[in-house]
């Protein structure tokens, strides 16, 4: 391809952006997004196993999971994207796809809801993904305190607690940036290099 | 996401039934990330240039939407309004022909150099963004 350095092996990476129902996770997206944010289906069938309610239909059952997802292009041969959890966390299929090879996860509270994120937190510290909790202030308005919500999550010291305006471009960008970088210093760290 | 699919409600505005214009194959023949690229090689753009009977219309449209830009597995199911299995499916039958190249994500679940460096990279664009 003439047009790109022959150097630069083109690649792409993931965040995941998780957190409870309407917590903000598509407005986010769309903030620092270069497209509209996007929506893709995936559907699973599964041959009868219960899904877990009572419509047994003999044979098959399909589900259809959407998810939301933003694009960044950090440079001419990589390009980030942005995956909003799908809303209801018990379509685990569709969150270990989600998951494979991320970067990390930002998980999105509402201090008024804080519980709506248990499940995403659960999810990524068993699976080792690197996370950061970031609160969305609605309406400008934070009712708890960082401390609070870090106590109230019970998340280890040093999972960044971070504030955010979901809608602000700049804001968004610096719940990012907070997660990369945290990323980077676990990796240094776990590298035996210094930070 | 083995069996045949069976009759169920078509997704908002889809094009066609899921996994017609795949003949019913779920497998796909690669396994393809959600956020892989995929762009069009010369071969695939010179094959659809010369010929839009022997390809299907799906293929064909996603030929010219990755012609010259890098587009992912993602974008390609949501513009299309394909399930995402059956994007894959098309894009990895494209792949095999020589028809569209597919970049692979890096995985940052190991603690690679390759990795911490494209972090750097990721980093600073977001800084500079
Ligand atoms: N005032 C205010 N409203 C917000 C903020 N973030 C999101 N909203 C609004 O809250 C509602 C839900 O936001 P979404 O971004 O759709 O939330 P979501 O997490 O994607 O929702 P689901 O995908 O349905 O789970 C929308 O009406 C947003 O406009 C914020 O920071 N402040
Ligand atoms: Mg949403």
């Amino acid at each position: 391809m003439a047009h790109r350095p022959t150097a630069g092996r083109v690649t792409s990476a993931k965040i995941v952006i998780a957190g409870g129902f309407g917590v903000g996770k598509t407005t986010l997206v769309g903030s620092v997004s270069e497209i509209t944010p996007l929506t893709t289906e995936a559907i699973m069938t599964s041959a009868g196993e219960g899904v877990g309610d009572t419509r047994q239909v003999p044979g098959k059952v399909t589900t259809t999971v959407a998810m939301d997802f933003g694009r960044i292009s950090i440079d001419r041969d990589l390009i980030l994207y942005l995956f909003g959890t799908p809303g209801q966390t018990r379509f685990w299929f569709m969150w270990d796809e989600l998951v494979r090879g991320a970067i990390g996860a930002v998980v999105m509270v509402d201090t008024r809801r804080l519980a709506d994120c248990f499940a995403a937190i659960d999810f990524f510290e068993h699976r080792r993904l690197p996370y950061l909790v970031a609160i969305n202030c609605f309406d400008g308005m934070q009712y708890h305190s960082a401390q609070d919500v870090r106590d109230a999550l019970a998340v280890s010291p040093d999972v960044p607690v971070v504030s955010c305006d979901a809608r602000s471009r700049e804001s968004t960008k610096q719940v990012l940036i907070s997660l990369v970088e945290y990323v980077l210093t676990m990796r240094r760290q776990r590298a035996g290099a210094p930070a | 996401m083995t069996a045949v699919v069976a009759e169920r409600d078509e997704p908002t505005g889809a094009l066609v039934r899921p996994y017609a214009v795949t003949r019913g194959r779920t497998r796909p023949r690669l396994d393809i990330a959600l956020e892989a690229l995929v762009e069009t090689t010369a071969r695939g753009r010179n094959a659809f240039a010369r010929d839009s009977v022997g390809q299907g219309r799906e293929q064909q449209y996603i030929a010219s939407l990755c012609d010259g830009r890098l587009q992912s597995l993602a974008e390609i199911a949501a513009r299309m309004q394909l399930p995402l299995g059956v994007a894959r499916v098309l894009i990895a039958d494209m792949a095999t022909e020589g028809l569209v190249a597919v970049y692979e994500p890096t995985s940052f679940d190991s603690n690679d150099s390759v990795g911490t460096e494209l972090l750097e990279r990721v980093l600073s664009g977001l800084r500079r963004l």
